[in-house]
C-alpha cells in the first residue's frame, strides 16, 4: 500500500532513505543466508581453502545421523514443555488478575518483571535454586521426598531445569497478551451469561475461552518460536547440550557443529532446515493474523 | 464485578499470592545469596533472610572480570541498537509509504523476508561476514582484475581495507542487530493511518519531504517510539548469541556474557555464588527498572510489535 498523496518528484531521496536499512540487510542478513545455502551443498576441507559441490550429501548426513534425531526429539520435548507450561501459567495469571479487584496492579507488576531478565540469567537464577548440593528446591526434594535430584548428571533433570527457566521467562509475555484479550471481551456478554445463571467456571468455558482462542493460538506459535530460537543462552550457559545430549536442541546443535565441531557443511545444512522451519512457522503466524483482523472488523 | 463471591475471591487471592511467590522466588534467593558471605551461602540449609554483606559482594562483583566496563558496554550496545533500529525503520517506512519509485514493493518484501532469517539460523556465515565485512569486495576486485590498477592509481592499500574486521568492536556488536522488520512494519502501519490531508496541507505550505517527516510524522509517532524503545532496550541489553561470538576480550563484551562466562569457566569448582548473584542483580536491574517504570509503554510496545 502507498499513500494516495505522495512525493512524486523525489525518487533519489526515497532510495537514500532506504539505503541504510538495505545495506545492513544485504551485508548481515542476505549475504550470510545465501552463504549458508551455498555451504549446505558443499564440503570444505578443514582449513577452509577449497570446497566441492556435493548436492544433497550434507542433508543426507544430517537426516540419517542418530544425533540429529536425538536433537529433534529433545527439541520437541523442550519446546512443547516450555510452550505448554508458559501458556498455561500465563493464562492462569491473566484470568486471576482479571478477576480480582484489590491489588491488581501489584500482582501485574510482580508477574511482568521477569520479561526483562536475560534468558541466561534466568537460567542462572534457577540453577541456583535447583543446584544438587546447595539449591533450596533441590534440598527440599531430597529431604522431603527422597528424590535424588541432579541436573548436572541426569538428563531428565537437566531437561526439566531448562524448561522451568525458559518457561518462567516467557510467562510474563503470555500474561500481557491474555490479560489484554480478556479485557477486550465485552462486559455485556459476561453479564448476560451471569443473568442466565452461568457461574464463573461455566462462563469461562463457554464464553471467555472461545473468545480468546485466537490469542491462545497466536501465543502458541510465538512460544514455539521462542523455545526454538531464543533459548540458546539458557542451554549454552547451563547444560551445553548435555548431559549426554539430553538438552541438545536444534539451535544449539547448529552452533556446536559449526563453531565447536567446525563442520561447516553439516552446520549449514542444519541452518537451511531451520530456515525452512521458520518460514513455515511465520506462514502459520501470518495466516492466523489475517484471521484475527477479520475477527476485529 | 458480576456477582459477590467472597470465597471464590479469597481462593483467587491465595492462588495469585502462591503464583507470585513462585515467580519471585529466584529473585529472592538471588538477593539472599548476594547479601551473605560465601560460607554462609554454602551452608545447608541456606539462610532464609537477607544478611548484611550486600555492599561487599557488590564491590567484589564489580571488581571481578571487568563487570563495570561490561555494564557500560551493555549500555552502549542497547542504546545503539535501539536508536539504530528506530532510525532505520522510520526512514524505510517513510520511503515505502510516501514515495513512488521503482522496486518499492521489492524493498518491502526484502525487509519482510528478514523475519524468516533470524540470526540463530545463519550463525556461522554471519560470523564470517562480521570478521571481514569487505572480503566480498576484495574477491570482486580480484575477479575483475581491478585490484592492481586501483592500488596503483589511488594509493589505497586494498589488503588493509579487506582485512578490516568488526570483531571486538562496538560496530560489530551493534550493526548486525540494527535491521528490523517488525519495527519497519509498525511504523508503516502507523503512517498508513495518518490522514492524507496532512501531506496535502504540508505540500501546499511548501514543505520538503524531510521537513514533513521531522515536523509532522515524527511528533505523531512519538508514543510508538517510546513503547518500542522499552522493548528494544531490553532486547539489546539481553542479547546473548551475537555478543558471545563477536567478542573475545573481556573488556569488549557485554555484562550478560561476562557473567555467564564466570559460571561456565569452572564447571567443577564451586562458583562464588554470593558475588555471582550480586553481579546478576546488578545486570538485571537496568532492564527491569525500565520495564517497571515504563510499564504502560512496555505493554503497548509488546502488543504493538506483534501486529
Amino acid at each position: 500500500m502507498i499513500k494516495r498523496v505522495n512525493f512524486q518528484r523525489h525518487k533519489p531521496l526515497a532510495f537514500l532513505l532506504l539505503a541504510p536499512q538495505m545495506l545492513v540487510l544485504a551485508i548481515f542478513v542476505f549475504w550470510p543466508a545465501a552463504q549458508a545455502l551455498y555451504q549446505a551443498f558443499t564440503v570444505s576441507d578443514p582449513f577452509g581453502q577449497r570446497s566441492t559441490f556435493v548436492w544433497f550429501d550434507n542433508f543426507r548426513d544430517v537426516l540419517t545421523s542418530p544425533e540429529y534425531f536425538n536433537s529433534i526429539y529433545r527439541t520437541a520435548i523442550f519446546s512443547s514443555g516450555t510452550t505448554a507450561s508458559a501458556v498455561l501459567a500465563g493464562l492462569a495469571f491473566a484470568v486471576l488478575v482479571d478477576r480480582v479487584v484489590r491489588g491488581k496492579s501489584v500482582y501485574r507488576l510482580l508477574v511482568i518483571w521477569p520479561y526483562a531478565v536475560a534468558p541466561v540469567l534466568a537460567g542462572v537464577l534457577w540453577l541456583f535454586l535447583f543446584h544438587p548440593i546447595y539449591g533450596a528446591i533441590a534440598l527440599m526434594l531430597k529431604q522431603g521426598f527422597g528424590v535424588a535430584w541432579n541436573p548436572l548428571l541426569d538428563g531428565n533433570d537437566a531437561m526439566l531445569l531448562v524448561i522451568v527457566a525458559a518457561a518462567w521467562k516467557q510467562v510474563s509475555y503470555n500474561f500481557v497478551f491474555f490479560l489484554a484479550a480478556l479485557q477486550a471481551i465485552p462486559r455485556s456478554l459476561i453479564e448476560a451469561a451471569a443473568i442466565d445463571g452461568a457461574g464463573p467456571v461455566r462462563r469461562f468455558v463457554s464464553i471467555v475461552f472461545p473468545l480468546i482462542s485466537p490469542t491462545t493460538f497466536f501465543l502458541l506459535v510465538i512460544n514455539v518460536v521462542y523455545a526454538f530460537f531464543d533459548t540458546f543462552g539458557i542451554i549454552h550457559a547451563l547444560t551445553q547440550g548435555g548431559p549426554g545430549g539430553a538438552t541438545d536442541i536444534l539451535v544449539y546443535k547448529v552452533y556446536a557443529d559449526g563453531f565447536l565441531g567446525l563442520d561447516l557443511g553439516l552446520s549449514s545444512a542444519q541452518s537451511v532446515i531451520l530456515m525452512i522451519l521458520v518460514i513455515g512457522l511465520t506462514a502459520v503466524q501470518f495466516r492466523f493474523l489475517e484471521r484475527r483482523v477479520k475477527y476485529a472488523q | 464485578m458480576i456477582e459477590r463471591t467472597p470465597w471464590l475471591d479469597l481462593v483467587c487471592h491465595i492462588l495469585l499470592i502462591a503464583g507470585v511467590v513462585a515467580v519471585c522466588l529466584p529473585l529472592y534467593y538471588a538477593l539472599i545469596a548476594a547479601t551473605h558471605t560465601l560460607p554462609d551461602v554454602l551452608q545447608v540449609p541456606m539462610p532464609l533472610t537477607p544478611g548484611n554483606e550486600l555492599w561487599t559482594n557488590l564491590k567484589t562483583a564489580m571488581a571481578r572480570g571487568d563487570l563495570g566496563r561490561q555494564l557500560v558496554n551493555s549500555l552502549i550496545v542497547s542504546v545503539g541498537v535501539t536508536v539504530g533500529k528506530i532510525a532505520l525503520s522510520i526512514l524505510s517506512a517513510f520511503a515505502i509509504t510516501y514515495f513512488r519509485f521503482p522496486f518499492r514493493m521489492t524493498a518491502f518484501w526484502l525487509i519482510f523476508a528478514t523475519l524468516m532469517l533470524p540470526i540463530e539460523v545463519r550463525i556461522v556465515p554471519t560470523y564470517a561476514v562480521a570478521a571481514h565485512p569487505l572480503q566480498g569486495l576484495g574477491w570482486l576486485l580480484d575477479q575483475t582484475g581491478l585490484r592492481g590498477p586501483l592500488e596503483s592509481l589511488t594509493g589505497w592499500n586494498v589488503e588493509a581495507v579487506v582485512k578490516w574486521s568488526l570483531l571486538d568492536s562496538y560496530a560489530g556488536l551493534i550493526l548486525p542487530l540494527m535491521a528490523s522488520a517488525t519495527a519497519t512494519f509498525l511504523f508503516r502501519q502507523l503512517f498508513l493511518t495518518i490522514p492524507e490531508e496532512l501531506l496535502e496541507a504540508a505540500k501546499i505550505d511548501g514543505a520538503s519531504p524531510m521537513r514533513f517527516l521531522i515536523d509532522v510524522l515524527w511528533p505523531m509517532s512519538r508514543t510508538n517510539v517510546v513503547a518500542l524503545t522499552v522493548i528494544l532496550f531490553v532486547f539489546g541489553w539481553n542479547q546473548y548469541l551475537w555478543p558471545l561470538l563477536i567478542t573475545t576480550e573481556a573488556s569488549m563484551t557485554t555484562a550478560v556474557i561476562g557473567l555467564s562466562k564466570q559460571i561456565s569457566a569452572a564447571p567443577e569448582a564451586v562458583p562464588k555464588w554470593n558475588t555471582l548473584m550480586a553481579g546478576a542483580l546488578l545486570i538485571t536491574l537496568p532492564p527491569v527498572m525500565v520495564v517497571v517504570a515504563l510499564q504502560r509503554w512496555f505493554v503497548k510496545g509488546l502488543v504493538d510489535s506483534e501486529k
